[in-house]
């Protein structure tokens, strides 16, 4: 009696771990099955044109989605503007001088501004800046963005600086340094890798975002020539594309998948290494 | 960090070096009270632009099942529906999935396969929505379509949740890109707090002679409130999602019984909608849907954060997620 009580103790060990190794394969299939079906895809679609013509109209072949291109590098380098120095003051804030009830309160709410939905955001951006302007802009499509970038920015680079060990602001006090100029001279180039990597992440995340711009940036088929109207993007032509009847234009929707995939990718790893190297 | 914050218990000597010091410190903490600024910002412009619609449907605007722009007519029931919905299966789904995972990873997984496999499962978290969207609509629904709908209706179809024709796009469809989109979520914070279990747990479980798996049970059971955070926050973003749902689940503003059927969910009527949007009492009505997401989002997230943090505040993991 008691061996097989102690027999079914075993079993059951072995087999919950190797559900758990089961799980791990089930969590890995469709990562997999996203990559091998955007890399086989996107290929086809994929040339020198998509990166450098204007789209075309249906039905002609060829033409690219260079302006799109373009148009998600100014959206994030608006958003950029918002969102890194924000970030960034309030990470070195939290960090340094951050350990009391409105650092507390700051930090929750960094946090849960990170939860918002991302449409959610583009809704405030279009209450904010388009129905004041009463049309759709590049700035619309940045604010919105940048408010998503805050929260990264900022606990990563709270993070990061409180890696920083105590003794370099010890040290740097102990000279006579003022505290300022520590944090500005010291504190934070010890940790800039650290502070690119949230920026990096931030960036990533941005580039990657639909649903914020599909009401403040919406979308534009030819090359910008300003700020102060409808930009197109990566990302919303990918959608535009991937739900119309046309088979070019899926393809290419394909191909702008690959390239989005390819950035974060590029993005991913670039961080892990930057971060590995440091700490 | 804490021996810094005492720059008013200097001697007067160093007023002079105070100023610059008092200046960085208002600086930095006006760009973190901007943070807070935000947020209230946030809450205002919705709020205020959604006036109308409150004013006439009133808290029956979450309860009424009519959505007909034609007769400006708003109910949101269905949206709220779909969007509650949807997340329960993505949470039915990826719950057990991430757990064994976050398991496998503290407990099984040889130091040289932790970190490439956590790196691996959190790049899942970095592919955008839309790709998920795109993957979704045109491998995933057609593989629903075929496969997976047909199997269950043969097998389960007396329940009328697996009942109905194999669209593919739909509810069901909706919750599977959501569970795999929430995956590294629920993983990687669930590991986060498995880590943060104190190992004299595990080795008192050991040293009482239980297998290896009864004392992983022991720490399962005591984290249990950090991994009920990472499942709220999982089911947060679940509810937020937009693209990759708006993609495969039919937008269709009907509440039905079986899974097959398409349905629609408060972010994405949003995002098919408000450019369409003319009559005033139209855009105000989605507005204040997204107020009712933004709300949620708050509430959820709050709740997850002060879950997870409670249970991982004296370790050093688990505050960075």
């Amino acid at each position: 009696m008691k061996t097989i009580f102690f027999r079914y103790r075993k079993i059951k060990n072995v087999g919950m771990y190797a559900l758990c190794v089961a799980s791990v394969l089930v969590a890995l299939v469709p990562l997999m099955l996203i990559f091998y079906h955007t890399i086989s895809h996107g290929l086809e679609a994929l040339s020198v044109n998509f990166f450098t013509q204007l789209p075309k109209p249906v039905g002609e072949p060829g033409g690219g989605l260079g302006n799109a291109i373009v148009g998600t590098l100014i959206l994030v380098g608006l958003g950029s503007l918002i969102g890194l120095p924000i970030g960034i003051f309030s990470g070195v804030y939290l960090s340094e001088f951050g350990n009391n009830k409105f650092g507390m309160i700051v930090r929750f709410m960094t946090d849960v501004l990170n939860g918002v939905p991302s449409i959610v955001t583009g809704v405030v951006a279009y209450t904010i800046v388009v129905l004041p302007a009463k049309h759709f802009s590049a700035y619309a499509g940045g604010f919105a963005l940048g408010i998503l970038m805050i929260p990264i920015v900022t606990r990563t680079t709270e993070e990061m600086l409180k890696t920083v060990p105590n003794s370099y602001r010890e040290a740097a006090l102990a000279l006579g340094i003022p505290q300022w100029k520590t944090t500005l001279r010291i504190i934070i180039p010890s940790a800039i890798g650290g502070i690119v990597t949230g920026v990096m992440l931030a960036v990533a995340r941005a580039a990657g975002e639909t649903a914020p711009l599909l009401f403040t940036a919406l979308n534009n088929r030819f090359w910008h020539t300003t700020l102060d109207q409808p930009i197109a993007s990566l990302t919303v032509f990918i959608y535009n594309y991937g739900v119309s009847p046309f088979e070019d234009w899926i393809a290419q929707a394909w191909a702008g998948a690959l390239v989005l995939i390819l950035l974060i990718l590029f993005l991913s790893v670039a961080v892990r290494f930057a971060t590995r190297q440091r700490f | 960090m804490n021996a810094l914050n005492h720059g008013e218990s200097q001697s007067p000597k160093s007023a002079s070096w105070n100023v610059g010091d008092m200046i960085f410190k208002y600086l930095t903490s006006f760009f973190a009270a901007l943070v807070l600024l935000l947020i209230a910002l946030m809450a205002y412009e919705m709020y205020s632009s959604s006036s109308l619609s409150i004013q006439k449907f009133g808290w029956g605007f979450l309860i009424g099942t009519e959505w007909d722009p034609v007769m400006d007519q708003y109910g949101a029931l269905p949206f709220v529906y779909g969007t509650l919905v949807s997340s329960f299966i993505a949470l039915v789904l990826a719950l057990p999935v991430g757990l064994g995972v976050a398991i496998f990873l503290t407990e099984l997984a040889p130091k040289w396969i932790e970190r490439p496999l956590s790196f691996t499962i959190e790049l899942l978290a970095g592919i955008p929505s839309i790709v998920y969207g795109l993957w979704g609509f045109f491998v995933m629904v057609p593989w629903i379509r075929t496969t997976v709908e047909p199997f269950l209706s043969k097998y389960l179809g007396s329940i009328p949740l697996f009942a109905g024709a194999p669209y593919g796009v739909g509810m069901l469809a909706a919750g599977i890109i959501l569970s795999i989109m929430i995956l590294p979520i629920i993983s990687s914070i669930s590991r986060d707090v498995l880590k943060a279990v104190p190992i004299a747990q595990k080795e008192a479980a050991l040293a009482l002679g239980s297998t290896r798996w009864e004392s992983t049970r022991i720490a399962l059971s005591y984290s249990r409130s950090g991994i009920m955070g990472a499942t709220i926050l999982g089911l947060g973003r679940a509810f937020g999602e937009t693209m990759a749902v708006t993609m495969v689940i039919g937008n269709r503003p009907v509440i039905s019984a079986s899974l097959f059927e398409p349905g629609y969910t408060m972010a994405s009527v949003l995002a098919n909608e408000f450019t369409e949007a003319t009559s005033e009492m139209y855009i105000s009505a989605l507005i204040e849907i997204a107020l009712v997401l933004f709300v949620v989002a708050l509430l959820v997230n709050a709740a997850a954060r002060l879950l997870v943090w409670s249970f991982t505040r004296n370790s050093d993991v688990g505050g960075r997620l």
